[in-house]
């Protein structure tokens, strides 16, 4: 039997915990001087370092402790005064040297938070996140898995190793574990992992690009019944890329151990990895055996020990909080509570600003993103950021219904067709012949039609009964295929029949 | 005093995927046994005043400024290669494991 999402969270409490994997936007990698350009040929990006040739010796790029420290500060760490990098041990040929250098013990930043809000029916509401620590390591290589009918490791005949990425600064958020979420773990999930990308971009340390995989999440899901005091077993879920995975695979994972405590079956500690198509997530490498990585300090490299003057230099160059861009932005566009939550569930805010900034009105700019586009993109089950069109683009759409050259209902049209990939606003408008008609005898014409097919109407209006215009006003604009501007029409059909202008629609 | 377990070193070849014989095991939990009582002798002389230590030389903050230097080219880089493909690096099956 599929339980529902409500029958798990009458009897369990959920217990949350996320590792974000950050990929810095330095020029270099971690320890060469290699490029980390995305998208390079193969194996163009690397050098003795970053393949781990015997001999070859790593340097800590500076850059990249900078904008680690800047992360821990922006999440209200400590910053560590001495810190080192340890040799993570294990064979797999995504790193050359057999080995990851990464932080074990010694963490650069701990202790940390980053409170989220979510929107929920009883109003909004706070979570506290607690950051256990943010480390610093090295990104892996690509492998391409050969053979085999899924492109999955399972079957395949071997592999081809890529290594430009392998050694690119990675920066690891870890969270305390999050109890206390109940039925809303899935949005603080979602919304901590948007928050702290929010955080990261605003710092400008990585692209954040969660589909190209610089910024990536696991998620830690256990259940305990409710008021018990033990953690249930927790399982890893990986692959995680996109703010709405991140809410599908936690709530998912509630679901799958709950049918499984039900039954009386245990939860297997097991790293699981979401799949994007169903929602669910597969069986990935078993835990039962504890993974032991023989961390051990790695010799090749001094601690990093940042100074007292090094980190209140940092601190003094930190931008504007999200949180707090968050207040200025809601007070300069007058936007209420209710809609600005509604706003950042659909993680909008960065694109309407961008849409304002090209000089739409502000709330007209929410109103299509959050409106029309918000609704196209729930159809198709993605995010809007991630349909055809963008701010550029409802920016001049705003700016044409603004003129007068397109009605409201023409302008979503218009913005149907760009999304559905026809090209420019102006493109769709010229291709589906979308434009306000605006001459009058046309108008007329129309106008002529519908008061010879409803004659009855007409002669109330021409009583002085001014409500019956609106069906005429909409026979005018049904034939006018909506291309007519409503007001207009109204105007010229009210003197037709000799009758004042006196409401406006 | 015995600090090492026979099953403490197949544990540890397990991890290094070394691939021992029973007699090896039972030789090298002795003889490792042995080594380790030796170099536990450092401890002796190691007091709390004394932090652990991972470098001979007690410096800090060695970086390098976050410049683009030359990379290999792909044939440098693939040329100690046993196999290769399409620029990438060729490995054997990987098997049940996943990353
Ligand atoms: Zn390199």
């Amino acid at each position: 039997m599929t339980l529902t999402y409500e029958d798990v969270i009458a009897k369990y409490e959920p217990v949350l915990g996320l590792e974000v994997h950050v990929e810095l936007n330095t020029h270099s990698k971690m320890f060469c001087g290699c490029s980390t350009d995305f998208g390079g040929e193969p194996n163009t990006q690397t050098c003795p370092v970053c393949l781990g040739m015997p001999g070859a010796l790593p340097v800590v790029n500076e850059k990249a402790i900078e904008s680690s420290i800047l992360i821990g500060l922006a999440l209200n760490c400590s910053i560590a005064p001495f810190s080192r990098f340890s040799r993570k041990n294990y064979f797999y040929p995504d790193m050359p040297k057999n080995f990851q250098i990464s932080q074990y013990d010694e963490p650069i930043c701990v202790n940390g938070y980053l409170d989220v809000e979510i929107d929920t029916e009883e109003g909004i509401k706070k979570f506290r996140v607690e950051i256990e620590r943010v480390h610093m390591e090295e990104d892996t290589g690509k492998s391409l898995h050969v053979g085999g009918a899924t492109g999955r490791i399972h079957g395949a005949d071997y592999s081809l190793l890529d290594y430009n990425r392998a050694g690119i600064p990675l920066v690891e958020i870890v969270t305390k574990i999050v109890p206390g979420t109940g039925k809303y773990a899935p949005e603080v999930a979602k919304a901590y992992v948007a928050q702290l990308r929010d955080i990261l971009r605003s710092l400008g340390v990585s692209d954040v690009r969660m589909e190209q995989g610089s910024l990536r999440c696991d998620a830690n899901v256990s259940l305990r019944l409710i008021g018990a005091e033990q953690l249930g077993t927790r399982s890893e879920t990986k692959n995680v890329n996109s703010l709405r995975s991140v809410e599908r695979a936690v709530r998912g994972e509630m679901i799958r151990h709950a049918e499984l405590l039900n039954k009386g079956e245990r939860v297997v500690q097991e790293t699981r990895h979401f799949q994007e198509d169903t929602g669910l997530t597969r069986s990935g490498r078993s835990k039962e055996q504890a993974e032991d990585y023989r961390y051990f300090p790695e010799p090749d490299l001094v601690p990093v020990a940042p100074d007292a003057a090094w980190i209140e230099k940092l601190r003094e160059s930190l931008p504007e909080h999200p949180s707090l861009r968050r207040a200025r932005l809601q007070e300069q566009w007058a936007v209420p509570d209710k809609e600005m939550a509604a706003m950042l569930n659909a993680d909008a805010l960065d694109i309407v600003e961008e849409t304002v900034l090209l000089g739409a009105d502000p709330t007209r700019a929410r109103g299509w993103w959050l409106g029309e586009i918000s609704r196209i993109a729930n159809e198709s089950g993605v995010a809007i950021v991630e349909l055809a069109i963008t701010p550029k683009d409802v920016a001049q759409i705003v700016a044409l219904v603004a003129k007068g050259d397109l009605t409201d209902k023409l302008a979503r049209q218009v913005v149907e067709g760009v999304i559905a990939g026809e090209g420019t606003p102006q493109q769709v408008i010229d291709s589906r012949g979308l434009k306000v008609v605006s001459d009058e005898s046309a108008l007329m014409a129309a106008i002529e039609r519908a008061i010879a097919a409803q004659p009855e109407t007409a002669e109330k209006i021409r009583n002085g009964h001014i409500p019956a215009a609106g069906a005429l006003i909409g026979a005018v604009m049904k034939d006018t295929k909506g291309q007519a501007d409503a007001a207009r029409v109204r105007e010229l059909l009210l003197a037709h029949l000799g009758q004042p202008n006196t409401i406006n629609p | 005093m015995s600090q090492l377990s026979r099953s403490d070193v197949a544990n540890l070849a397990r991890l290094a995927r070394i691939d021992m014989t029973d007699a090896e095991l039972d030789h090298l939990a002795t003889e490792m046994d042995v080594i380790l009582a030796a170099v536990a002798r450092v401890q002796e002389v190691a007091t709390p005043e004394i932090a652990p230590t991972s470098h001979p030389i007690p410096i800090h903050n060695v970086t390098r400024p976050d410049v683009v230097s030359a990379s290999l080219t792909p044939e440098a880089a693939l040329s100690g290669a046993p196999a290769q493909e399409d620029n990438r690096f060729r490995v054997p099956q990987i098997l049940g494991e996943e990353a």
